[in-house]
C-alpha cells in the first residue's frame, strides 16, 4: 500500500556509527496531507554500548566486533518491547554515515539482512539529521538554532530552504572527543561515558579558574590547543608540580570544572552568534555532549537573556540511539525516499548539509 | 531618559546614564553586544556604543577576561585599520574594564539585509541584476582584501559584519530608469564598511587568513545559499587588492580540505 495513504506508519531503525549499537521502533501516525494531524510514538527505543577500559579509546576494529554479536538481541528486544511482528514495519532505516566505518557496515550489513529477510524497503539515513530531527520531535522546537556536539561533531546548524545549514563548526577536533580524550589522561572511567563521569567530578572542583586557551572564530571553534594544554596540566598534576593562579595545588576535579567552563562557555558563545546572526530565539542541544546538565544551564541562561529559550533531551534521546534513525528516515520515506540495497552503502563523510530535507517547509 | 522599554530590559553601561550623554537607543542585541546610537561630543555627531554586559552563563573569571581582552583588542585593531585606509568605524572613546567602546557611526544596513532584500522571498532572481550582486561581492573581496594587507584577520566575518553605507550623494532620481536599474538594485549601493572586530587579531599568516576567507565563504553558503555561487568574485577581487593573496588562497584549500575531512566522523 501507499505509504502516503497509510494513517499508521512504523520504522524501525538501526544506529552503529559509534561505540553505541541501537535498535528502535517508531510509530507516525496521523493523514501526511495534514502534517498538523500528525504524531510521533517511540515504540522502543534499546542500546548497548561497547565500553573500552579506562585510559584508552574505542577502536574501529573492536567496536564493529561488539555490534555484530549484539545485533541480533538488541533488534529482537526492540521488537518485543514495541510488541510488534516485523510484518508491521513499513521500513527499515540504518545510518549512512557520518561516522566510524568498520561499526558503520556492521550494522548497514544488519540492516540489509533484515531488509531482504522480511521484504522491506531500506531508508539510509544521516546520523546528524537523525539527532536533529528526534530533538525536534521530543522537544517540539519548531525552528531552533541547532547546537550539535558529540564525540566526532561539533557544529551548529540552522534550518533554511530545505537543509540543515552548517553556520559554524570545529576547526579541529570535536567537543567530545576533547572531553573523551582528556578523561584518558586522567584515566577516568568510560561507564557509562567519559563525559558523564567528568560532569561528575567537575561538581567537586572550582576553587579555582585554570587559564585555558579559549579559542572562538566566528561561529567556529577549536579544541586542539586546549586538550594539549588540559593534558600538560594533567602531567604536572601527577608529577605533584601542578599550582593554581593562587599557588595552591590543584585537583583532578578542578581540572574537569576548568575544561567544561571554558569549552562550554566557547559552544554558548558560538551558538549565541548563530541565533543573533539568524534572528532566533531558540536553541536544541543534541548528540552526547548534549545530556551534559552543566552545558544546558549555560546554553538556558543565554536563551533567557535573549529572551528565548534552550530545548534538550536526556540520555535516552541525546546519546546515539536507534529510534532517531528509525524517526528521520521514516520522515524520508514518507516523502517517497528510499536506498535500493545495491546503493545501500555506508559513508565515513557526509555532511549534514548534503541531505534534501523534504519534509519540511 | 527616554528609550524606558530598552533601560528596563536591559540596563545601559554607566556612561549612557549621565546626564550629558543624548538619549541612547538600543539598536540591537547582537550577538554579544549591545549596540546604542548615542552621540558623542557633541550633540550633532552621531555614535555607535558598543557594550559587552556580564554573561550571566559565564565563569565570571573568565567572563571579565574575555570582555576586557576583546573591548581593548576591538579598540586597537580599528584604530590600526582606520591609520591605514581599512574602511572601519573611527574609535572615539572606550573603557575595557567597564566593557564599551564608542566608535563612528556608519550609516546604512548590514550586508546582511542589502543581499537579502534584494534578493527578496521568490526563488526567481537566477539572472536579475546579477551584475549588481557582483559588484558587491567585488566591493566585499576588496575590502578584505585591503583589511589582509593591512596584518589585521577578522575572525568573524559574516554579512552580518559588514555595513552597506550609502555613499553621500547618491540618491534615486528618475535617471536610472535609462539603465534598467530599480530600486532593488539601489539596495545594494554604497561603500562596504567592516565592523565587530570583536575577535579580530593580528596576523599575517597564510593559515589565519585563510581561515578568515573560510569562515566568510561558509557564512555565505549558510545565510545566502543563493548567492553562494558567486563568492568567486570575492576571491577575484581579494586577489587584485592584495598582493600575497595567491598562497592565502592555496591555503584556503587546505582548509576546505579539512573541513570536508572533518566530517568522518559521528
Ligand atoms: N559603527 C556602527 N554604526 C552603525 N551600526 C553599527 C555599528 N556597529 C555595529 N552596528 C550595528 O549593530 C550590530 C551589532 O554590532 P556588532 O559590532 O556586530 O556586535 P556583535 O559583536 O554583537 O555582533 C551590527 O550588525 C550593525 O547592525
Ligand atoms: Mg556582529
Amino acid at each position: 500500500m501507499d505509504i502516503t495513504k497509510k494513517r499508521r506508519r512504523i520504522a524501525l531503525g538501526c544506529e552503529g556509527s559509534a561505540n553505541k549499537l541501537g535498535v528502535g521502533v517508531i510509530l507516525h501516525e496521523g493523514d501526511l496531507s495534514d502534517p498538523s494531524s500528525c504524531t510521533s510514538t517511540v515504540l522502543s527505543n534499546v542500546r548497548h554500548t561497547f565500553v573500552s577500559p579506562p585510559g584508552t579509546g574505542f577502536l574501529p576494529k573492536d567496536t564493529a566486533h561488539h555490534h555484530r554479536s549484539w545485533f541480533v538481541r538488541v533488534a529482537q528486544q526492540a521488537l518485543t518491547d514495541a510488541g510488534l511482528s516485523p510484518h508491521e514495519i513499513d521500513c527499515i532505516c540504518y545510518t549512512r554515515g557520518p561516522g566510524m566505518g568498520a561499526p558503520l557496515t556492521s550494522v548497514a550489513i544488519a540492516a540489509r539482512t533484515l531488509a531482504l529477510l522480511w521484504n522491506k524497503p531500506l531508508v539510509g539515513v544521516n546520523h546528524c539529521v537523525g539527532h536533529i530531527e528526534m530533538g525536534r520531535a521530543i522537544t517540539g522546537a519548531s525552528h531552533p538554532v541547532v547546537l550539535y556536539v558529540s564525540g566526532g561533531n561539533t557544529q551548529v546548524i540552522a534550518y533554511a530552504e530545505q537543509r540543515y545549514r552548517i553556520f559554524g563548526e570545529t576547526l579541529d577536533i570535536a567537543v567530545g572527543n576533547c572531553l573523551d580524550r582528556f578523561a584518558r589522561a586522567l584515566e577516568i572511567s568510560n561507564d557509562p561515558a567519559p563525559g558523564y563521569n567528568i560532569e561528575q567530578l567537575a561538581k567537586k572542583g572550582g576553587r579555582v579558574l585554570l587559564d585555558l586557551p579559549y579559542a572562538v572564530k566566528g561561529m567556529d571553534c577549536s579544541f586542539s590547543g586546549i586538550l594539549t594544554r588540559v593534558e600538560e596540566l594533567a602531567a604536572q598534576m601527577k608529577a605533584g608540580q601542578g599550582k593554581g593562579p593562587d599557588g595552591e595545588p590543584y585537583t583532578a576535579a578542578d581540572l574537569c570544572f576548568s575544561l567544561q567552563e571554558t569549552v562550554f562557555a566557547m559552544l554558548v558563545e558560538i551558538t549565541e552568534r548563530a541565533m543573533a546572526h539568524v534572528g532566533s530565539s531558540q536553541v536544541l542541544i543534541v548528540g552526547g555532549v548534549g545530556c551534559n546538565e552543566r552545558l544546558q544551564e549555560m546554553m538556558g541562561a543565554m536563551a533567557a537573556d535573549r529572551g528565548g529559550s534552550v530545548y534538550a533531551t536526556d540520555e535516552r534521546f541525546c546519546i546515539d540511539n536507534g529510534i532517531m534513525i528509525a524517526h528521520a528516515g521514516l520522515l524520508a520515506y514518507e516523502t517517497g525516499f528510499e536506498t535500493p540495497i545495491e546503493e545501500s552503502t555506508c559513508t565515513q563523510r557526509f555532511r549534514t548539509d548534503e541531505v534534501l530535507v523534504k519534509w519540511r517547509k | 531618559m527616554t528609550a524606558p522599554s530598552a533601560n528596563q530590559d536591559f540596563p545601559p553601561p554607566k556612561i549612557l546614564t549621565h546626564p550629558s550623554t543624548s538619549p541612547p537607543t538600543l539598536i540591537t542585541q547582537g550577538a554579544e553586544g549591545r549596540l546604542y546610537k548615542t552621540t558623542h561630543l557633541l550633540p550633532t555627531l552621531p555614535c555607535a556604543l558598543k557594550y559587552r554586559p556580564p554573561k550571566p552563563y559565564r565563569h565570571p573569571a573568565l567572563d571579565a577576561r574575555l570582555t576586557r581582552a576583546r573591548i581593548s583588542a576591538e579598540a586597537k585593531v580599528l584604530e590600526r585599520c582606520w591609520r591605514e585606509g581599512v574602511p572601519v568605524p573611527a574609535v572615539y572613546a572606550m573603557d575595557a574594564a567597564r566593557g564599551w567602546l564608542a566608535m563612528e557611526w556608519i550609516e546604512g544596513v548590514p550586508v546582511r539585509v542589502g543581499i537579502n532584500n534584494f534578493l527578496g522571498e521568490g526563488e526567481e532572481t537566477q539572472t536579475k541584476g546579477e551584475g549588481e550582486l557582483v559588484d558587491l561581492m567585488k566591493r566585499i573581496g576588496e575590502a578584505v582584501g585591503k583589511l589582509h594587507r593591512t596584518g589585521v584577520v577578522h575572525g568573524d566575518l559574516t554579512t552580518s559584519n559588514m555595513m552597506l553605507r550609502p555613499r553621500s550623494g547618491t540618491q534615486v532620481n528618475g535617471e536610472s530608469e535609462a539603465t534598467g536599474r530599480d530600486d532593488r538594485v539601489k539596495v545594494l549601493e554604497g561603500e562596504v564598511v567592516l565592523i565587530d572586530f570583536g575577535l579580530a587579531t593580528q596576523s599575517m599568516s597564510d593559515e589565519d587568513r585563510a581561515v578568515d576567507l573560510y569562515v566568510l565563504e561558509r557564512a555565505f553558503a549558510s545565510t545566502h545559499p543563493r548567492a553562494e555561487r558567486l563568492f568567486g568574485a570575492i576571491l577575484d577581487e581579494y586577489k587584485t587588492t592584495f598582493k600575497k593573496a595567491p598562497s592565502v588562497l592555496a591555503k584556503l584549500e587546505d582548509v576546505r580540505m579539512r573541513g570536508r575531512k572533518r566530517s568522518m566522523l559521528g
